[in-house]
């Protein structure tokens, strides 16, 4: 079984499985529980300052979508910080740490834009033993209002002068939390970067509302009437997480910078996507809220046996293996070609794949009087649609035409590679 | 030979040479793996799951069933194997229906259970091709356990012997290892010789030997067993039938319907398997069922079940019995035998209608009768000669929840051990646990 330990930032845990800050790492108990299932390391719940805790709704702070079988894809929360008091944080903490020193255990802060209360809060987590901290600049609701979360996220300025403060009043090492609402991520990110983060963590939740009350004709979830916008995250929300990372992992200011990847991940290949995305640990909240802690099996196992397979001794050998391929359009081999291929003996014959070419892409299916479907490789033009909408795993494939031969559709050899930036219909090129 | 369904008698090939493998081949196909996508995604990874409480090894269904989904069967193949050394098997002939899938939520919530028994094949058939053994042996202990009986009991407390690092020997009275999966189960359950397939692949584990022909009562004995090895586990089955008692019963051609089953599951060749035009079996669990159907697919014209109580009270689930039923078996039920006429060979069976009443089963006066060329007994079998100084109950050998017998140093499980529910999964199950309580024992925790 191939080694899962991983050192980020130079807190070890035994495998690249934490648990986000949120719901499931809000007190002792539960992260107990989760260090019981198998859980790597824990962010706890951000923590505000000294004082009288925020407090949340006390009507339904989620909703769901859901995808066919009623899986849910993605949760939206109206949940603030934690409401608990921050001694007895604290103090669980302490204790939890004591008891499992081999697991990673991390806290999120959030606390007004002043050094003095940055240094503050660094004071009191010092003493819990805790490895590491993690700034949440991400919370999209609520705690933005007042000034903190995301809308310290959004200022890259605001979280320069935050990181530097806190690197400058702990030892600990320092993880930026980054929001997504937001144009350009590797702004934020060269702003953690220059203020001395450790690493930084992504993505927080997404602006967003679930659905309407079509009789209270308000948002959902609903309060006494009204809603809110809230943080969206779960299953729907990898593709965005994913290219996050992989802009911060492959841009020139950033590249190297430390990652925690976060956003949807609920298997062990959605973990693996992220760490071969340059994500040198993963975080993981809605899984664990629509499936238990458990699930951690399976990452455990699914990982390992993808290890061994690929002849991986260690997770450093799997992160960040796929940032050299991440690349713009502009540089994408115009003459690579393939034709879709209809595999007769997988097809059930249900016509998804021909509604789709012939509505809306390309005209390249055929379909007999007895449902034969087949790609006319004339028309062709590999975009992938039908694969895509296939209820068959595998039925439909690609297949790349080899260097020489003639693309049907276009009666033109298939070439070496070449891109946009030398193609004749190009204006800049033929500006020169 | 011209031989057809309609040949008086009892003769051989009464289908034509192609239909035997056809309706002897996998009673329920396994998935492919597009089906094994599909079925392992309405698993709701139900929290402490009420599959794994009606699976009696305990296996973690829903975390089997997520590493299918997720694309890793390896990894489900040795959560299974890891609860189950014979999973293999389980899949094929676990009655699914009145265990884990019965207790599935979404047999609840649809009456369509997720095909776990299916789902299971499919992982285990993966990882059963690969060359390696997914188990490797602790450190060896130096103890030597002896096993009696090379069914899934013997069979899986072996393993699980072995795995600790005890050295382990298995006799068995037969000349082939397997118990009952090789010489009971219905032919349609394990194809392709998965039975003795499944043994040589427990066995890569190492430490095991496997001695064949050699029964206890004959050239061995308990007292010798204990003298020679460090613990002793019995997992020797029922070998004994009973009796219908009824008049005419020792007429030719009335057979045990294991005897039936076991020369059907050796016979390589099933066309030359002589079988009746008219074929009455009596019972009503799962070994008259099986008797029934093959007896039909080996071209029986009429095959009949009769069972003397309700239907409701057949063991055989109404699963098996709508399997028997779509093979063409007729069931009568509330009938018992009363007499078995014909001049020396069966030529019909005399039957009373019963009633099952508080006060027991009563006869009526009215009776009818079938033609049989052949009966084929299945009225459960029993522990003939259960070895000598083990206290027995209700029949059986009596044993502890952790498989201890009456006697120190003796365990045993399957189903010549008292409770159980004569189930394949049970006697592994059983064999398993009574290994990690040899194993607490011979390491020095108290026994
Ligand atoms: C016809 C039939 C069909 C069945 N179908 C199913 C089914 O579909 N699903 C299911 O779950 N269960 C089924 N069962 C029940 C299942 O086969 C048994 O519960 C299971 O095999 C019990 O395992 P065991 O190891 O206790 O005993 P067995 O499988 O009976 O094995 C006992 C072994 O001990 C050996 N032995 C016996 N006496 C001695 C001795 N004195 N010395 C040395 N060796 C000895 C025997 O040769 C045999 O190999 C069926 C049973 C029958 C008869
Ligand atoms: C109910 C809820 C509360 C959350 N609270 C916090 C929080 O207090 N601090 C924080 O940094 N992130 C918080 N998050 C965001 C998660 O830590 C995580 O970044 C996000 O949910 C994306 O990961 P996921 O798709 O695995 O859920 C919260 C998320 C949810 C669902
Ligand atoms: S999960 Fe359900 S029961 Fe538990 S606190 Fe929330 S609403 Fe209440």
């Amino acid at each position: 079984m191939a080694n899962l330990t991983t050192d980020f930032i130079g807190i070890k845990s035994p495998n690249p499985f934490w648990l986000a800050s949120a719901p499931p790492t809000d007190k002792e108990y539960n992260v107990r529980r989760a260090f019981k299932a198998g859980w790597g390391g824990v962010v706890w719940k951000t923590l505000g300052s000294e004082g009288p805790p925020v407090v949340n709704v006390n009507g339904p702070r989620y909703g769901a979508i859901w995808g066919a079988d009623r899986r849910l894809l993605g949760l939206i929360n109206i949940e603030l910080i934690t409401d608990r008091p921050l001694d007895v944080n604290l103090r669980e903490i302490k204790a939890v740490k004591r008891d499992y020193k081999d697991r990673a255990m991390i806290i999120s802060l959030m606390v007004p834009c002043d050094e003095q209360s940055w240094k503050d809060i660094l004071l009191h987590v010092e003493d819990t033993e805790a490895d590491g901290v993690e700034l949440n600049f991400g919370c999209p609701h609520g705690m933005a209002e007042r000034g903190m979360g995301g809308a310290v996220g959004q200022v890259p300025e605001y979280i320069e002068m935050i990181t530097r403060w806190c690197k400058m009043h702990t030892r600990m090492p320092v993880i930026v939390k980054l929001t997504p609402n937001i144009s350009d991520i590797r702004k934020p990110a060269e702003a953690a970067k220059r203020g001395g983060a450790d690493a930084v963590s992504l993505i927080n939740t997404i602006n967003s509302i679930t659905s309407v009350n079509l009789d209270s004709f308000a948002p959902e979830p609903m309060i006494d009437g009204k809603g809110t916008h809230g943080g969206y995250c779960g299953p729907a929300v990898k593709p965005i997480a994913l290219n996050m990372v992989a802009e911060i992992a492959r841009s020139r200011d950033t590249h190297g910078l430390p990652i925690s990847g976060i956003g949807g991940i609920t298997t062990w290949r959605d973990a693996a996507g992220f760490m071969a995305l340059g994500a040198g640990n993963v975080q993981v909240c809605t899984a664990v809220m629509t499936y238990g802690f458990k699930i951690v099996q399976e990452m455990i196992s699914g990982l390992s046996d993808y290890m061994d397979g690929k002849g991986m001794a260690s997770t450093a050998e799997l992160v960040g293996r796929a940032v050299p391929n991440v690349t713009d359009w502009q540089y994408l081999n115009l003459n690579y070609v393939t034709k879709a291929q209809i595999s007769q003996t997988d097809c059930i014959k249900c016509g998804r794949c021909y509604a789709a070419c012939e509505d809306t892409s390309h005209q390249a299916i055929s379909m007999s009087a007895d449902r034969v479907f087949e790609v006319m490789e004339d028309e062709c033009v590999a975009c992938n649609l039908c694969i895509n909408v296939c209820p068959v795993d595998n039925c439909i494939t690609m297949v790349e035409m080899p260097k020489g031969a003639v693309d049907p559709r276009t009666g033109t050899k298939v070439g070496d590679y070449a891109n946009w930036t030398t193609h004749p219909n190009n204006p800049s090129v033929a500006a020169e | 030979m011209s031989n057809s369904q309609l040949t008086p008698g009892v003769v051989p090939g009464r289908l034509p040479a192609k239909a035997y493998d056809a309706n002897f081949a996998d009673v329920i196909a396994p998935y492919d793996r597009h089906e094994a996508q599909v079925a392992s995604d309405r698993c709701y990874f139900c929290h402490d799951a009420p599959c794994i409480t009606a699976c009696p090894t305990s296996i973690d269904i829903p975390l089997f069933i997520r590493q299918i989904a997720t694309g890793t069967p390896d990894a489900a193949a040795k959560t299974i194997f890891a609860q189950n050394i014979l999973g293999g098997m389980c899949a094929r002939v676990c009655p699914t229906e009145q265990l884990c899938e019965e207790a599935c939520v979404r047999e609840a919530a649809e009456g369509k259970p997720v095909e776990i028994g299916r789902l299971q094949r499919f992982a285990t058939d993966g990882l059963m091709a690969k060359a390696k053994h997914p188990f490797t042996r602790a450190v060896a202990t130096g103890k030597r356990v002896a096993v009696v009986g090379a069914g899934p009991a013997g069979l899986a407390c072996a393993h699980r012997m072995a795995l600790l690092g005890h050295d382990v020997v298995i006799y068995d009275a037969r000349p082939k290892p397997g118990g009952l999966n090789e010489f009971g189960i219905a032919t349609y359950k394990t194809t392709d010789d998965f039975a003795q397939r499944e043994v040589d692949w427990l066995l890569k584990i190492g430490g095991i030997k496997i001695e064949t022909g050699k029964a206890l009562g004959g050239t061995l004995s308990l007292e010798g067993l204990k003298s020679s090895y460090d613990a002793v586990f019995l997992g020797i089955g029922l070998g004994g039938v009973n009796a219908l008692r009824s008049d005419g019963e020792d007429k030719a051609n009335v057979l045990d319907a294991v005897d039936f089953i076991s020369d059907l599951r050796q016979s390589t060749n099933k066309s030359q398997l002589p079988i009746g035009r008219d074929v009455v079996v009596i019972g009503g669990g799962m070994t008259a069922v099986d008797a029934a159907v093959q007896s039909k697919l080996l071209g029986a014209e009429n095959v009949t079940i009769v069972y003397r109580r309700d239907q409701a009270k057949m063991s055989a689930s109404p699963y098996e019995q709508g399997h028997a039923t779509s093979a063409g078996v007729r069931i009568i039920c509330n009938a018992m035998p009363v007499a078995v006429h014909g001049n020396g060979t069966v030529r019909e069976v005399e039957f009373a209608y019963s009633q099952d009443t508080d006060t027991g089963l009563k006869p009526s006066a009215e009776t009818f009768r079938l033609r049989a060329d052949q009966v084929f007994k299945a009225i459960g079998q029993t522990l003939d000669d259960a070895p000598s100084g083990l206290a027995l109950a209700g029949g059986k050998i009596a044993i502890t929840a952790a498989g201890r017998t009456s006697l120190p140093g003796i365990w045993a499980g399957g189903d010549c051990a008292s409770g159980g529910n004569d189930l394949t999964v049970t006697a592994v199950a059983e064999g398993r646990d009574a290994a990690m309580d040899i194993h607490a024992s011979l390491m020095g925790a108290v026994r």
